[in-house]
């Protein structure tokens, strides 16, 4: 499975991801954009290489487990799963319309690929703590991976579910938080005081390790070095830019859920091409 | 005084700003007013309350069970706390707080869900809450309460906001239809009849009173003449007009934005069964998860519409006469 990684190749991974998440979102006319345009990069690097799947086979009992918490981010794992062959990539724009089997907050019931239905943010990382623990008890040998928002963070059950991990000693289970550095109504500081989320998580008992969120060789090698730790549970804080890589995304300050119109749609997937033909992809010359 | 609009068209007002706009109105006078928000302050429209009242809205973030107990605390200090999330985590998710730090407590606090029922729409099956007013029936003491357009959205806040005791305000975020005139008025807990009919009563809540309005229309085509009445209060249920509505037409129909399982029409069968069997016929979703879907689509889906009410209408106009 874990071949020496082809960064470039998951990098290609990555802004597919970004331009079939805007053209799903662009189907249906407005979505969840900032949050799926943030997670891009780990999901490339999971599905682009790290993770034990089979996508013609999304129930494989030895697979390694995906809980996307953040489950208003379908979108982007969505177009991941496509890509990868799970299903159709004309599923991708039947997007939140009737009898879709995408909805907008991910689904375990209709989307093949999809590990767990979430979308009442702070439950998907208590399940993803359920799926290690149900896996290590029947000797499956497997990780499961689930991120989580930044915002989410706020909720309680998050750090229920943490102590949890670390009393049951879970080090199949590896977290990402996409610090993102906004919620819904604003940035983190205005909502509530995030503090030092590193700090929290090391008290809480995790194996904590910071990356740039899009930087393709550090969350692999974070992956790895986390998969090395025994006896407690990891996270890997994702330093990320809400709506990054999407033009008409990283430029709102307000950018949790925005509509995509077709020029809205081009142009930002010709930004993509872009920067990937410059060199400065996802970033390009976006300044923070 | 209830005056029903000539013709019944989309408001130009959404109806999370009606309602934010009319608790601004009502914390003019009362300085008790307090909301609590839960990272949703954009979508359920009620940012404007903490610019107005920088010192008396609160932000507390994604933790809906932390913020709904925090107002049964705050109520506790004697101010009236007014909590906003979405009608899933404004009822299922904090239904503990809800319960034990509001309702047990006896406290003064006033829970608003936005986003009820199909009114979800593309947040899909996970936000769509069909099961929130069978829940805080059950819950003892509560008030629940589903204004059907902004003008009685802007009379009921002021009385919510001056009775003491635990509310649940469920309501659509956005679209909504202008049904009554401004200046009509209404009292809680005392539903409006805002159709005359001797065969068959529709009585509906929130967003589907359009549909059973357009439903009495249809009827009236086929020589069946429908009552409408809008049931606003679903607890305490208006027992005086339903027994009354069922002596004099004999059928009823119930027509909600939710699980007929202890929803509106679960509430009127019992004071049927109880006070005066009568035929009944339920609009509404028949136990099913919400679907992602524009809301008209999901209108179908569920059997919400105005075709769906004429069926049951007629079905149960044939029970009565059988
Ligand atoms: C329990 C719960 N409360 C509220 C919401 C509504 N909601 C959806 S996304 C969101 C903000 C999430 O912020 P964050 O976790 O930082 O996500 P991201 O920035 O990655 O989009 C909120 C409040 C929800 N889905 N679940
Ligand atoms: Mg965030």
């Amino acid at each position: 499975m874990n071949q020496v990684p082809d960064y470039e190749a998951i990098k290609r991974f990555s802004a597919d991801i970004r331009i079939n998440t805007i053209k799903s979102i662009h189907s249906t006319g407005s979505g969840h954009i900032g949050g799926s345009a943030s997670i891009a990069d780990v999901l490339a690097v999971l599905y682009g290489g790290m993770m034990r799947v089979d996508p013609k086979n999304p129930k494989w009992a030895e697979r390694d487990w995906l809980v996307l918490s953040k489950g208003h981010c379908g979108p982007a794992l969505y177009a991941t799963l496509a890509l990868k062959g799970y299903f159709p990539m004309d599923w991708l724009t039947t997007l939140n319309k009737p009898n879709t089997n995408l909805p907008s907050h991910a689904d375990a019931n209709r989307t093949p690929g999809v590990d767990m239905s979430t979308g009442s943010l702070g439950q998907g990382i208590s399940a993803a703590v359920g799926i290690a623990l149900g896996n290590r008890t029947q000797k499956i040998d497997s990780y499961t991976y689930c991120i989580v928002g930044d915002g989410e963070l706020n909720e309680g059950e998050v750090w229920e579910a943490c102590s949890a991990a670390t009393d049951l000693k879970l080090d199949n289970l590896i977290v990402f938080v996409d610090w993102n550095k906004k919620q819904l109504d604003g940035r983190l500081e205005e909502i509530l005081e995030p503090g030092d989320i590193s700090k929290k998580f090391e008290v809480f008992g995790f194996d904590v390790q910071t990356v740039v969120g899009y930087d393709y060789q550090a969350i692999w090698e974070a992956i790895e070095k986390a998969k090395s730790i025994k006896g407690k549970p990891s996270v890997i804080i994702l330093d990320t830019i809400k709506g990054l890589g999407v033009k008409l995304a990283e430029e709102k300050e307000f950018n949790h859920h925005l509509p995509i119109t077709d020029e809205g749609a081009e142009e930002a997937i010709a930004e993509i091409e872009r920067r990937l033909s410059e060199g400065t992809y996802p970033v390009g010359d976006f300044k923070w | 005084m209830v005056k029903i609009r000539k013709e019944i068209k989309i408001s130009p007002e959404e109806m999370r700003y009606a309602y934010c706009d009319a608790l601004i109105e009502a914390a003019k006078d009362n300085e008790k007013i307090v909301t609590i928000d839960c990272d949703l302050s954009n979508s359920c429209g009620t940012k404007k309350f903490k610019a107005t009242y920088p010192d008396r809205g609160f932000n507390v973030g994604i933790q809906e069970q932390n913020g709904c107990a925090m107002a049964g605390g705050l109520s506790a200090t004697g101010l009236i706390p007014f909590f906003h999330s979405f009608a899933v985590f404004s009822t299922r998710r904090v239904y503990d707080q809800f319960f034990l730090s509001c309702a047990y407590a006896k406290q003064n606090v006033k829970i608003v869900g936005s986003d009820a029922g199909v009114s979800a729409a593309s947040n899909g099956g996970t936000h769509m809450a069909f099961e929130d007013i069978a829940l805080v029936r059950a819950m003892p003491t509560a008030t629940i309460v589903e204004p059907s357009d902004p003008t009685m959205m802007k009379a009921l806040v002021p009385q919510i906001a001056n009775t003491y005791g635990v509310f649940y305000l469920r309501m659509p975020r956005k679209t909504v239809y202008d049904i009554y005139e401004p200046g009509s008025t209404f009292e809680l807990g005392k539903s409006v009849t805002i159709r005359e009919g001797t065969d068959v009563t529709l009585i509906a809540s929130g967003l589907i009173v359009v549909n059973a309005l357009k439903a009495a229309d249809l009827l009236a085509e086929i020589g069946i003449s429908a009552r409408v009445v809008d049931m606003f209060t679903i607890k305490p249920i208006d027992v005086d007009n339903i027994v009354k509505c069922a002596k004099e037409t004999g059928a009823i129909v119930t027509c909600e934005n939710s699980n007929i399982l202890g929803g509106l029409g679960g509430a009127v069968s019992e004071v049927l069964g109880e006070h005066l069997p009568t035929p009944i016929e339920r609009i509404g979703v028949k136990d099913l998860f919400g679907e992602v879907g524009p809301q008209d689509y999901l209108e179908e889906r569920f059997e919400l519409t105005a075709e769906d009410i004429v069926k049951k209408a007629k079905k149960v106009f044939a029970r009565k006469q059988a």
